[in-house]
């Protein structure tokens, strides 16, 4: 049963992935006053580009081609990890937090590496970019799942998820703390305004766009694939440390899980709306302003970390 | 019949551990004599002792690991050999076991590589490399054997002494001289403050076993000294912030395989020492000491990344890497001091099997990468990353075995670099638990540090592969790169299958350290709940299934293309890539190894201390040139040398030439000593 779960909450994530990434395009559409592009835009561009014609460079190494694939199949095993629905899930217990970080490093190294390959220079403009981006994205991330160790004790997601179910009333100062900062690396991390502009063809703004320029049909369709299952996994995440009511336990009725997928979709949906609103009143920065936005970040997460530890060490508190 | 005497003398073996290991190590001396049979026969030398070298390696490697297994109780043995009333004492335990696993694993894949590699005409004669070489592999067993500080300090100073003529093998090229000088008085210093370490550490009673020293009592002024000089000793030898001088000029100067040995092997007897003198030798440990240890490793590891980020020669990138990752294994040593001071023991074991595992880890994929650079060399005559680009083209074995140590060594699962990563920061997670008030609430950033580290490593690797394999081919002449023979490909192959079994079967790795932290610090990590994954403290707090990981991704990406081809297609079509409208591109517009580095140097300024160059707009033949220096150097090293000059000019009028002078010093020293003795 447990793998029936596993299996239907990967085809949920593989399938909800592209739904969630129009949905935020639907919300900055419309507070930005414009007409808005059909929720399903981004299934009807992954179904025109499955049916074109590959152009590859004719340099393209095997690695170049492998690439979209792995990337594709990192994000599936990371969606596989994250209890979005239910907690009873097999491959949950394959990575806890912090090797969650260390698979999405992988996707990023390989997206580097490919863009590196066909040696134009905006490829490698991209790659060097993105990496930059992840180095210091992941000191800050790492501090907002200490946080959560220190509250819970565990990095576990689903044993996380369990906990906080079981102490509803913990209620620490440093979750706020650990939340802007979670936001913060979740913008980075994606490639959304205010480090870099999915919408952008700008070239000398661009990251994402850099790195998969060379990218074309069903290549580019699982890239994009990918780093929308990307966008909905670190979504997941984040409902999974801050906002994890609903979350069906092990071996509950059809019933709560019904509860539990409504539930993630009205919390998708706000998570959306949140980040459209975000992108929407913020603007692009420079992008070696990007480590004073990833230092905030971490110096914010830490804060939250002193917080606890200040308010812990005092036992009246 | 003949089954019987296998099985009598699988069981002999099995009694005598440590007379197997003994006789395995003699092997390479053997071997090092025979290559002065024919010393320049490159046939004789290269295909048929090296082999050997490796074969002795495997069997190594197997001792060492059945030791590990079966659980064996520690054996000592008196040797007949030595100085008249010092013989030789050796003990083999589960800590020597752990690096002599080490030495095995890695020196087959090395010794295999050599064999293929070694050209005659380059430098000293092919017999001499071969001697050096493997007199060599025997210091370095020697060191890990030894019982005595005696032994120790000769195999010590045996295996300083083999690794300065293997370094200096190519001697007619006077910076490789300055190189190996430099390393050679580096490893002296270290040795001075090693055996001043023993000194002190016999506490009176003169005796130099290492079975007195366990017993000595220090107090705890007299231990603390012991500590900082064999942190200073060792630390020279492992290439730690600020003694790390040496390591970027002497390993790119070495001939690759013995860039790979000292890199990945000989780093690893100096992390030994320390880890046999803190743990089993001193009878205390204090938790100050855990925090020096484990400042200086963060500060190495962050170092390390960030100047291997900005160089421009594939083998000093990876010499400073190597750095980096001196800093990771010393970060979990510190961190183990300080919990086992605190009388945490689990965690104490946690972050010193974490420290274990990464050493293990840094010795395949640090090696497998310094042999790639060497295959690279020999395709190519290059070794600037400037002049290098698109080798994955000409060159796919070579490129297909260097992704998998590239990719090990930026700690990404499901490879090896991630386990000890990710254990080193589960011991993290527990430092809030420490007793010390502001240290528990300081050292959770060590975390930020290491992961800051860990993905400056990601970087770094990126910049490695990404310049040398992929783009284009930077220099005309790359088009003529030719394959690697078998032997270095099945050496790179040993490596790399080495970086992926422990990746995906961690618990492998993890169950050789139990011994060697039940020793060390009376606790082994928690027994794992299944073969399938790890979980060092408990299985809902944290696990680790690199099984998982390997079996889902590969299941995927076989799903996702059959899908892909059966459901749409799989055309293609090959064409120029976009040029942006702008079709007068060339392969040196490519982004370079100094681009790369860019927004490192922008970001981490203050660490470097940087020339630059620039063209002005109106230059004809514009020119571009940056020289990055090493803050230590004008900092500590220059003012240290020219002090040590003026002294040496200070005191050169004793050495006048006058025969009467000499004698009246002589006698005066005489009289002074005699006063000293008197006065006693």
């Amino acid at each position: 049963m447990a793998f029936v779960w596993q299996f239907a909450e990967v085809i949920l994530a593989i399938a909800l992935a592209p739904l969630f990434v129009g949905w935020i395009a639907q919300c900055r559409a419309w507070m930005q006053s414009r007409s808005a592009p059909p929720l399903t835009q981004q299934y009807r561009m992954l179904r025109k580009l499955f049916s074109k014609d590959v152009a590859l460079a004719q340099n393209a190494s095997p690695l170049f081609r492998a690439a979209p694939y792995v990337l594709f199949a990192t994000m599936v095993l990371a969606a596989a990890i994250i209890p979005s629905v239910v907690t009873d899930l097999p491959f949950a217990r394959a990575a806890d937090a912090i090797a969650l970080i260390g698979l999405f490093a992988t996707a990023r190294v390989f997206q580097s590496l490919a863009a590196m390959d066909i040696g134009t220079s905006f490829g490698s403009l991209g790659a060097r970019r993105e990496m930059m981006v992840g180095f210091l994205a992941e000191p800050a991330i790492l501090m907002v799942f200490f946080n959560a160790f220190l509250l819970f004790g565990t990095t576990d997601l689903t044993s996380l998820v369990d906990n906080h179910a079981s102490h509803p009333s913990v209620i620490d100062p440093s979750v706020i703390f650990a939340a802007i900062a979670f936001v913060m690396v979740l913008l980075a991390e994606n490639a959304r305004i205010p480090i870099d502009n999915p919408a952008t063809h700008l070239e000398l703004t661009m990251i994402h766009e850099a790195m998969v320029l060379e990218y074309s049909a069903r290549h580019l369709a699982l890239v994009e694939w990918a780093s929308s299952l990307k966008l909905f996994n670190y979504a997941c995440i984040g409902i999974a440390l801050f906002l994890p009511w609903g979350i069906a336990m092990h071996g509950e009725h059809m019933g709560a899980v019904l509860l539990a997928l409504a539930a993630l979709i009205v919390k998708l949906a706000l998570c959306g709306a949140g980040l459209a609103m975000i992108e929407t009143l913020s603007a692009k920065l420079r992008i070696f302003r990007a480590p004073e936005f990833l230092a905030m970040a971490f110096l914010v997460a830490v804060l939250g970390l002193l917080v606890h530890l200040l308010l812990g060490a005092n036992p009246n508190a | 019949m003949n089954a019987q005497h296998v099985a009598d003398f699988l069981n002999t073996v099995l009694i005598h551990p440590l007379g197997l290991t003994l006789a395995v190590a003699a092997c390479w001396p053997v071997i090092a004599l025979a290559c002065l049979l024919r010393p320049h026969s490159i046939r004789y030398v290269a295909r048929f002792l090296f082999p050997a070298g490796a074969l002795v390696c495997v069997a190594m490697f197997l001792c060492a690991g059945t030791f590990l297994i079966s659980g064996h109780a520690p054996e000592a043995m008196i040797l007949p050999l030595g100085l008249p009333d010092l013989p030789f004492h050796v003990r083999l335990d589960a800590l020597s076991a752990f690096f002599l696993m080490i030495l095995g694993l890695s020196g087959a894949g090395i010794s295999t590589f050599a064999a293929g590699y070694f050209r005659s005409g380059e430098g000293t004669a092919p017999g001499l490399l071969g001697l050096h070489y493997h007199v060599f592999l025997a210091s370095m067993a020697v060191v890990m054997l030894a019982d005595d500080a005696y032994l120790f300090m000769v195999a010590w100073e045996t295996m300083a002494l083999t690794s300065y003529f293997l370094v200096t093998s190519q001697h007619r090229i006077p910076e490789i001289r300055q190189a190996g000088f430099l390393y050679l008085l580096m490893a002296h210093l270290g040795a001075v403050c090693i055996l001043l370490c023993f000194g002190v550490m016999q506490g009176g009673s003169w005796q130099f076993t290492f079975s007195a020293m366990r017993s000595a009592s220090l107090t705890p002024f007299w231990a603390t000294v012991a500590f900082t000089l064999a942190l200073l000793g060792f630390g020279a030898k492992a290439g730690l912030v600020p003694v790390h001088v040496w390591l970027p000029e002497a390993h790119p100067a070495a001939p690759s395989p013995v860039s790979a040995m000292m890199s990945g092997i000989m780093l690893k007897t100096a992390i030994y020492g320390l880890l046999r003198i803190t743990f089993d030798l001193l009878h205390v440990r204090f938790w100050q000491w855990g925090v020096a240890v484990l400042a200086l490793g963060l500060f190495s590891g962050v170092f390390g990344a960030i100047f291997a980020a900005v160089q421009t020669d594939m083998k000093r990138l990876l010499a400073y890497s190597s750095i980096e990752n001196v800093g990771l294994i010393f970060t979990g040593i510190g961190l183990s001091i300080l919990f086992a001071a605190s009388h945490m023991p689990l965690f104490a074991a946690l972050a010193l099997a974490a420290a274990l595992i990464h050493a293990l880890n840094h010795s395949l994929f640090k090696s497998l990468l310094f042999l790639a650079t060497g295959s690279v060399m020999h395709a190519t005559r290059q070794r600037s990353l400037g002049k290098l680009g698109g080798l994955i083209r000409f060159m796919p074995w070579v490129a297909a075995l260097a992704l998998i140590g590239t990719l090990a060594s930026a700690g990404l699962p499901p490879l090896n670099g991630f386990v000890s990563e990710w254990l080193l920061l589960q011991a993290f997670l527990f430092t809030p638990q420490l007793p010390h008030a502001f240290v528990n609430m300081l050292v959770p950033l060590g975390a930020a540090a290491l992961s800051l580290t860990v993905a400056l490593a990601a970087y770094v690797m990126v910049k490695f592969y990404g310049v040398i394999f992929l783009g284009q081919p930077r220099e005309a002449s790359l088009h003529e790169a030719h394959h690697s023979n078998w032997l270095e490909r099945i050496g790179l192959g040993w490596l790399a299958a080495g970086c992926v079994v422990i990746g995906v079967q961690p618990q492998l790795a993890l169950h050789a350290t139990g011994q060697a932290t039940g020793m060390l610090v009376g606790r082994a990590v928690a027994p794992e709940p299944s073969i399938w994954r790890i979980a060092p403290v408990a299985p809902e707090q944290a696990s680790y299934s690199g099984w998982i990981f390997m079996a889902v991704i590969l299941c995927v990406v076989a799903i996702t293309f059959l899908a892909v081809r059966l459901l749409a297609h799989g055309r293609v079509r090959r064409t120029a890539p976009w040029d942006c409208g702008y079709p007068w591109q060339n392969s040196r517009m490519q982004d370079t190894a100094e681009g790369f580095g860019q927004p490192i140097r922008h970001m981490f300024g203050a660490f470097f201390l940087m020339e630059r160059t620039l063209p002005s707009p109106a230059d004809l033949t514009p020119r571009y040139r940056i020289h990055i220096e090493d803050r230590f150097w004008r900092v500590f090293y220059k003012p240290l040398a020219s002090g040590v000059q003026r002294l040496a000019d200070a005191v050169a009028f004793l050495q006048g030439g006058r025969l009467s002078f000499y004698l009246l010093s002589s006698f005066l020293t005489l009289l002074g000593l005699l006063v000293f003795l008197l006065w006693h």
